[in-house]
């Protein structure tokens, strides 16, 4: 194998015209994510971008790697299937929380649940933006869309939260406002071995304009995100003072010098704790009740799908010797007849 | 003990679910495949895996028709019934041959064994049965005293009473206890040495009862079958499609993938093809029926000979990924192993109604070449070509069986020679890197239109497909409408052109004639033995069996003009008469059954006389 050429941003930039609305955040994802590919120490012809339906999924088509666009909620299984075939390749499936979390549902639990290596991008603007503004599993109660004109019955989900529940090995959020720190969790993504899943907190400027933005814009991010690194405390806020700290099972948000707290009263994260218990309890971190956390939620080591497959055929291979079907068809019970 | 001398013998064993008569029956065949029988299976159970017991909706039947001449049904009607209990009884008296025999177990006609099967009072000794020979034996009694040093408790013991009554028949039919017994070591043997001795005696206990009691007045023999020279082994349908695609991808030197989601009566692909690993075999038990195409479609594009089988209900969920497929020209085949229908219908049994499904079960123009299997054995061919048609024109095919072929068994003569009998499968998969800099052409096409299948991992070949619409050269998103309807066509000609590379329809029997009987799929076994007999007969009938329906030969009119009616019998409404009248000016003529069973060879000699009585 010749060595790894050396990869420029423009090399992962295909010639379709992008055609997202102006001011998407899928702009700022789609170049981090560019970005990233040069980092991550992937052949360019061993990437395969897969996606379903919906504004994200266009994904594919502005990478120039294998790319796949295929169906309403199926880009995972679509992308499993790849994987388990081929495991040398390096796959991503870009998807939004309709997609996902939706008609995608069934696929986006089991495929976590079998660990398959694959980096799964998951965009969540909390509206469908495709179909023009319908709420979304990832919608407020009370919001206002084009199917709830009298606001959102429905109890939407916490997608880190189901994500966990079906034991992701990996999970990280990030914002569409930050570049640099998307591209860290892609990094981050690509590395794990296992299912990475990606939370990307992007806007909707059309059907769903702002509906991030406290914890999103430049403005007022610091104060309402915490930006979770393993082996550091929670701090965060504009001046770096606030933390969380853990009562009973509960956290409370602290300030650093009033009252007695220090920074060792601040909880300090861990990303790769063999429970996902911290992970869950910072999915429940929901604005405006709680900063938003952005970063690694958990980050650890399972047995893969992918390998586990290969090791099988691989096993029973070294046990049977390779089969054939002359050898097959002539096994058991067979007779002449003269 | 006189000895008498059959062509062939129909036997059903019967019995409730828990009773082990599919085990008896497949124990009965294996044998009498040994011993140079042709044949045919048919296991009959009911859906619940245990219904409730003794009654007649959980009796669980297996037929079973060996000769010493061609077999290819398992038979009109039983000559004889070996039922375990009252139920079993109920639900067969009907089918049953006059003057056919019965072997029943005498104590489980009890009062709670009658009411369970909705008898007021015991049938047998009455006239009811007066038309069979019934020979009823207390077989609990006869068992338990047989094995009564035996250190099992009575339940256990009493679990071997299928081997006793397996024991009478291999008697009454002079078979021999080798094979069984041989089984039953290899079985229990190591783990459960008791219940292996136990179920031996059982076996040998009823067959020295059959032989001390002369329990039939005569021992019947059926002579090895006069059939072509060569290694034979016993095959059933779904066994044979899933050896039928692994040898597809050893042909076509590609990994086979399988992505499923378990569905009766089609689960046994996935469990026979989960087995050979060491064939290179990846199987992934997908969360749905989606899921195992999507799979499937991504392993494609990876470069896999990839496949998924269901049955009509899993085909249903199926239907936007096949579109998928279709769009994206990747190589896929879907196994369908057809049962009745709609919803979830009749799981258990057989039905050929979802050709129509099959042709237009998806949205769109999304042309799908469709072949079906003809009998258990053929299943192996027919899987080889749905694969082979699928990497060679580079296209998603349907393969049609249904539950009688899947769960039947045959002798099959395996190949002399298996690479001359599937031939090397020659596919587009591009494995060497894209040097000259330009952008691969993801549908230019060759003179068969079909595009090449670059897949990731190759440098320079780095593409993008999907569900949109595409440009006829580049693969790139296009809305234009010219350009949708000119990939409409285009599409549609690839799969038309695909009757260019299937074999000829063949005729049995004279190219002209009275009626042309055309059948397709499953019901093979029943209409060429229906055919066979009336030319035998002097009859002016032959058939035209089908198992490339879509595109279909490109003779198919010259066939027709050689008869003046086309008679065609299938297990639907009227699916491929349906097709023919939509292609072909021809007097076509229906013959439906939809009642779950396979034909009768006698059902179908009537019908067809009906049609020459009314020319």
């Amino acid at each position: 194998m010749s060595e790894l050429p050396q990869y420029k941003k423009k090399d992962f930039v295909s010639d379709q015209e992008v055609r997202w609305c102006p001011g998407c955040g899928d702009y700022a994802i789609l170049s981090s994510v560019q970005m990233a590919m040069t980092k991550i120490g992937v052949r360019r012809e061993d990437v395969c971008v897969v996606s379903g339906i919906g504004c994200s999924s266009r994904f594919p088509y502005y990478m120039n790697t294998y790319g796949m666009h295929t169906i309403h909620g199926r880009a995972a299984a679509i992308a499993s299937g790849l994987k388990a075939y081929n495991p040398s390749l390096s796959v991503w499936v870009v998807s939004g929380d309709g997609d996902s979390l939706a008609i995608g549902g069934n696929h986006f639990i089991h495929t976590i649940r079998r660990n398959i290596d694959i980096n799964y991008l998951m965009f969540n603007n909390e509206i469908y933006g495709l179909t023009k503004g319908q709420y979304s599993p990832t919608s407020k109660e009370g919001q206002i869309t084009k199917s709830s004109p009298y606001g959102v019955i429905d109890h939407p989900f916490q997608p880190a939260s189901l994500a966990l529940g079906a034991e992701a090995t990996f999970y990280a959020r990030t914002i569409d406002t930050d570049p640099k720190h998307i591209q860290e969790m892609m990094i981050a993504a690509a590395n794990h071995k296992g299912i990475s899943v990606v939370e990307v907190m992007q806007n909707c400027v059309i059907f769903n304009h702002d509906v991030h933005a406290p914890y999103t814009a430049r403005a007022t991010r610091d104060e309402h995100t915490i930006r979770l690194v393993h082996g550091k405390p929670m701090i965060f806020g504009s001046e770096m003072n606030k933390g969380v700290r853990l009562v009973g099972l509960s956290p409370e948000i602290v300030t650093i010098g009033e009252n007695g707290v220090t920074e060792a009263d601040i909880l300090v994260h861990d990303a790769h704790a063999k429970e996902d218990t911290l992970a869950h309890f910072l999915s429940r971190f929901t604005y405006p009740d709680h900063p938003v956390p952005i970063g690694v939620f958990r980050d650890v080591d399972k047995k893969t799908y992918d390998d586990a497959i290969d090791e099988q055929i691989a096993q029973v291979t070294k046990k049977k010797g390779k089969g054939t079907m002359e050898q097959l068809v002539h096994s058991g019970d067979t007779w002449e007849v003269k | 003990m006189s000895e008498q001398e059959l062509d062939h013998v129909v036997i059903r064993f019967s019995g409730d679910s828990g009773d082990g008569m599919q085990l008896t029956g497949t124990q009965f065949s294996n044998t009498s495949a040994l011993m140079g029988n042709d044949l045919a299976t048919f296991p009959d159970y009911p859906s619940e895996i245990r219904a409730p017991q003794g009654t007649v909706a959980g009796v669980s039947g297996f037929q079973i028709n060996i000769g010493s001449t061609e077999i290819l049904t398992p038979g009109d009607q039983p000559d004889m019934l070996v039922a375990m209990n009252p139920a079993a009884l109920k639900a067969n008296l009907g089918i049953l041959r006059e003057g056919g025999t019965i072997l029943v177990n005498g104590e489980s006609f009890d009062e709670k064994g009658l009411k369970k099967a909705g008898y007021t009072e015991t049938p047998l000794g009455t006239p009811g049965l007066e038309k069979f020979k019934v020979i009823s034996v207390p077989m609990d009694s006869l068992l338990l005293e047989a094995l009564k040093d035996i250190e099992l408790d009575s339940k256990s013991k009493l679990r071997c009473k299928n081997f006793f009554a397996l024991g009478m028949t291999y008697y009454m039919y002079n078979r021999t206890s080798d094979a069984t017994l041989e089984w039953i070591d290899t079985k229990f043997g190591k783990k459960l040495p008791l219940v292996a001795e136990a179920n031996k005696l059982a076996l040998k206990t009823g067959f020295n009862y059959a032989d001390n009691t002369h329990a039939t007045a005569a021992q019947f023999k059926i002579a090895p079958a006069s059939i072509t020279a060569g290694t034979y082994r016993q095959i059933n349908g779904n066994q044979a499609t899933a050896w039928g695609l692994m040898q597809a991808a050893e042909s076509a030197d590609l990994p086979l993938f399988l992505g499923s989601y378990p569905i009766t009566p089609a689960t046994d692909i996935l469990h026979e093809l989960s087995k050979f690993k060491h064939h290179g075999v990846k199987t992934f038990q997908a969360e749905d029926e989606i899921a195992g195409i999507c799979t499937a479609i991504g392993a494609s594009f990876g470069g896999a000979l990839a496949t998924t089988t269901t049955s009509g209900p899993g085909v249903a969920l199926k239907g936007e990924a096949m579109g998928l497929a279709v769009i994206m020209e990747l190589p896929l085949v879907v196994v369908n192993v057809q049962r009745g229908g709609p919803s979830t219908g009749l799981p258990t049994k057989t039905e050929q109604s979802d050709l129509l499904q099959a042709m237009y079960g998806r949205n769109g123009e999304s042309p799908m070449p469709i072949v079906a299997a003809s009998r258990p054995s053929d299943c192996y061919e027919m899987a080889y070509h749905a694969a082979k048609i699928a990497l060679e024109h580079m296209t998603p095919v349907m393969l049609l069986t249904d539950g009688y072929i899947a769960n039947g068994a045959e002798p099959w003569r395996i190949p002399d020679n298996l690479k001359e009998a599937f031939p090397t499968i020659k596919h587009k998969r591009i494995t060497t890197a894209k040097t000259d800099g330009e952008a691969f052409q993801v549908y230019k096409r060759d003179e068969d239109l079909v595009r090449d299948w670059a897949i990731p991992g190759v440098p320079g070949y780095e593409h993008r497909v999907g569900g949109l619409e595409k440009d006829e050269l580049t693969g790139n998103v296009s809305h234009d409408p010219i350009n949708h309807e000119k990939m409409t066509h285009t599409r549609q000609a690839k799969v038309d052109k695909i009757a260019d590379f299937i074999p000829k329809q063949e005729v049995e029997g004279e190219m002209t004639g009275d009626v042309l009987v055309l059948s397709w799929g499953g019901t093979y076994g029943s209409t060429h033995s229906a055919v066979k007999a009336m030319q035998k007969d002097g009859k002016k009938v032959s058939l035209a069996h089908m198992r490339f329906i879509y595109p279909m030969p490109s003779n198919m009119n010259e066939i027709f003009k050689g008869f003046k009616k086309i008679f065609i019998p299938e297990l639907n409404n009227g699916q491929l008469k349906f097709l023919v009248d939509a292609n072909f000016d021809v007097p076509t003529f229906g013959y439906h059954k939809i009642q779950g069973l396979y034909f009768t060879v006698s059902e179908l000699v009537t019908a067809i006389n009906r049609e020459i009585e009314t020319l």
